[in-house]
């Protein structure tokens, strides 16, 4: 299989793998914007609606999530360590045009995401990282039935001012990840050509800048007490 | 030179006697240097001064003299060419610097280009490429006429783009991962955008991107470094069409 093994087959499947995240960041950011009022029940409704679906769906779904984070994890790793043997000797004097510090850390920003994502589920997936406000303990009514309360458990982390500092930095990083990851899938997989390429690479920037907009909302306002339980 | 007002600069050269010696900065101080006289120029004056005086001059590769043959390979301040947009060393001018100027000179540094000597680096990877595909087999015979295979302007226009490529490896030099994908990338485009080039599109992008994995090379992390280091202007889409090659090719 040259796509696992070669230079450009590699990068393809980071830009894939790296792609479908980015995929399920957007439609999480919009389900979970769902704790401002816009759905009937908030994000309790929301929580509630996925996990009645069928749990074989739940579990492949999250099997093959895990599956893009280690694939995405593995090659990003074996690439850097063989980019960074590209250059044995760095120039006295560093000239940088138009690589930035994005792209430049990625495997940083990378690392930090990973390790984001297991503090993230062990948080408000696993609920073990504060049981006193695990929503899964805490059940509270929503249309006739007894449902945990997500909101409860959202509003009392995010009051935090640690936590609610944890999610906002992460959320940065994950600026950066992607202001440089949503434009390199476009090139990566040949859909860019000479015009189109400076705008892609704004407009991946913009859209990394949205969604980062789009998730610092929330702790944000909870920790400055405008959105409460 | 008495009409001309006239430059003393320091220089600040790599100097390796070869491929197993570790190398390290030499200084040296450029004087007499005009402003028009080329980068190259500059180099040739203080090889004379360090000639007469008994020191060994410092190696580096040229030959045109005029842009266009791709021998001159310097990495000055940190940019590959020195920095100055589509300009080869040999066509850079010391009106870009000014009297008093620190310079440092290096040699393109990637695991790929082993160090001859000097500034001078063994670019036979980037032939290694070439001979893993970057040709047409055509028949021999008599020359076939004239527009007997019609290719539209703007593809014959854009083949000609990627074959602006002098095979210089500035690309390679100013890659932080030290890839050459923005030659590979060329070379690929020029031969898949012609007609010519087609019946053998799919295994030439699979073999020069295993002979640029094979040589050494890094991978593309898309900095777009390449793009600006290129004396010939090189565009960054010709990576992308490459990558759309090698996909296509999966399917072939």
């Amino acid at each position: 299989m040259q796509l696992l093994t070669s230079s450009i087959g590699r990068k393809i499947v980071m830009a894939i793998t790296g792609q479908a995240m980015v995929l399920f960041a957007v439609v999480h950011l919009l389900g979970n914007s769902s704790i401002f009022g816009w759905l009937n029940g908030g994000i309790n409704a929301y929580a509630e609606h996925l996990h009645s679906l069928p749990l074989p769906i739940i579990i492949a779904f999250r099997l093959v999530m895990l599956a893009l984070v280690c694939i995405h994890i593995w090659f990003g790793i074996q690439l850097t360590i063989e980019n960074r043997g590209g250059r044995p000797r760095q120039y006295a004097v560093k000239s940088v045009q138009k690589a930035t510090f994005a792209s430049e850390n990625m495997i940083w920003t990378g690392c930090l995401l990973g390790l984001f994502l297991v503090y993230h589920l062990l948080h408000f997936t696993f609920q073990v990282t504060n049981p006193e406000t695990a929503a899964l303990q805490h059940l509270v009514p929503l249309h006739d039935q007894m449902v945990p309360n997500v909101l409860g458990m959202v509003v009392a982390g995010f009051s935090n001012f640690f936590v609610a500092f944890i999610y906002a930095l992460a959320l940065v990083v994950l600026f950066l990840h992607l202001s440089h990851g949503i434009q390199s899938f476009f090139q990566t997989m040949g859909w860019s050509c000479d015009k189109s390429q400076p705008i892609i690479v704004k407009l991946g920037t913009l859209v990394a800048l949205v969604m980062f907009l789009g998730y610092v909302t929330i702790p944000l306002t909870i920790f400055a007490g405008i959105l409460k339980g | 030179m008495s009409e001309h007002k006239t430059m003393t600069l320091t220089l600040i050269v790599w100097r390796q006697k070869n491929a197993n010696d570790p190398g390290k900065f030499e200084t040296y101080t450029a004087k007499h240097i005009t402003e028009h006289h080329s980068f190259l120029e500059m180099l040739d004056v203080v090889n004379e001064d360090l000639i007469n005086t008994g020191k060994e001059p410092i190696v580096f590769d040229h030959d045109c003299r005029e842009g266009i043959c791709g021998m001159c390979s310097q990495v000055i301040n940190g940019a590959p060419h020195g920095g100055q947009d589509r300009t080869t060393v040999c066509q850079l001018h010391m009106r870009k610097f000014k009297d008093g100027d620190t310079i440092y000179i290096e040699p393109w540094r990637a695991r790929a280009f082993p160090i001859v000597k000097d500034l001078i680096v063994d670019r036979a990877a980037l032939d290694t490429i070439i001979q893993a595909g970057g040709y047409t087999s055509c028949h021999t015979g008599g020359v076939p006429d004239g527009n007997t295979i019609m290719i539209p302007k703007p593809i014959a226009e854009e083949a000609t783009d990627a074959a602006e490529c002098i095979g210089c490896g500035a690309c390679v030099a100013g890659c932080p991962n030290g890839a050459a994908m923005l030659f590979t990338g060329a070379k690929v485009s020029q031969l898949a955008l012609l007609p010519q080039g087609r019946p053998e599109a799919a295994a030439r992008v699979k073999n020069m991107t295993e002979a640029m994995k094979e040589c050494g090379f890094g991978n593309c992390t898309n900095h777009y470094e390449c793009q600006v280091a290129c004396p010939k202007g090189v565009n960054v889409k010709f990576i992308a069409r490459m990558n759309r090659e090698f996909l296509k090719a999966q399917f072939a």
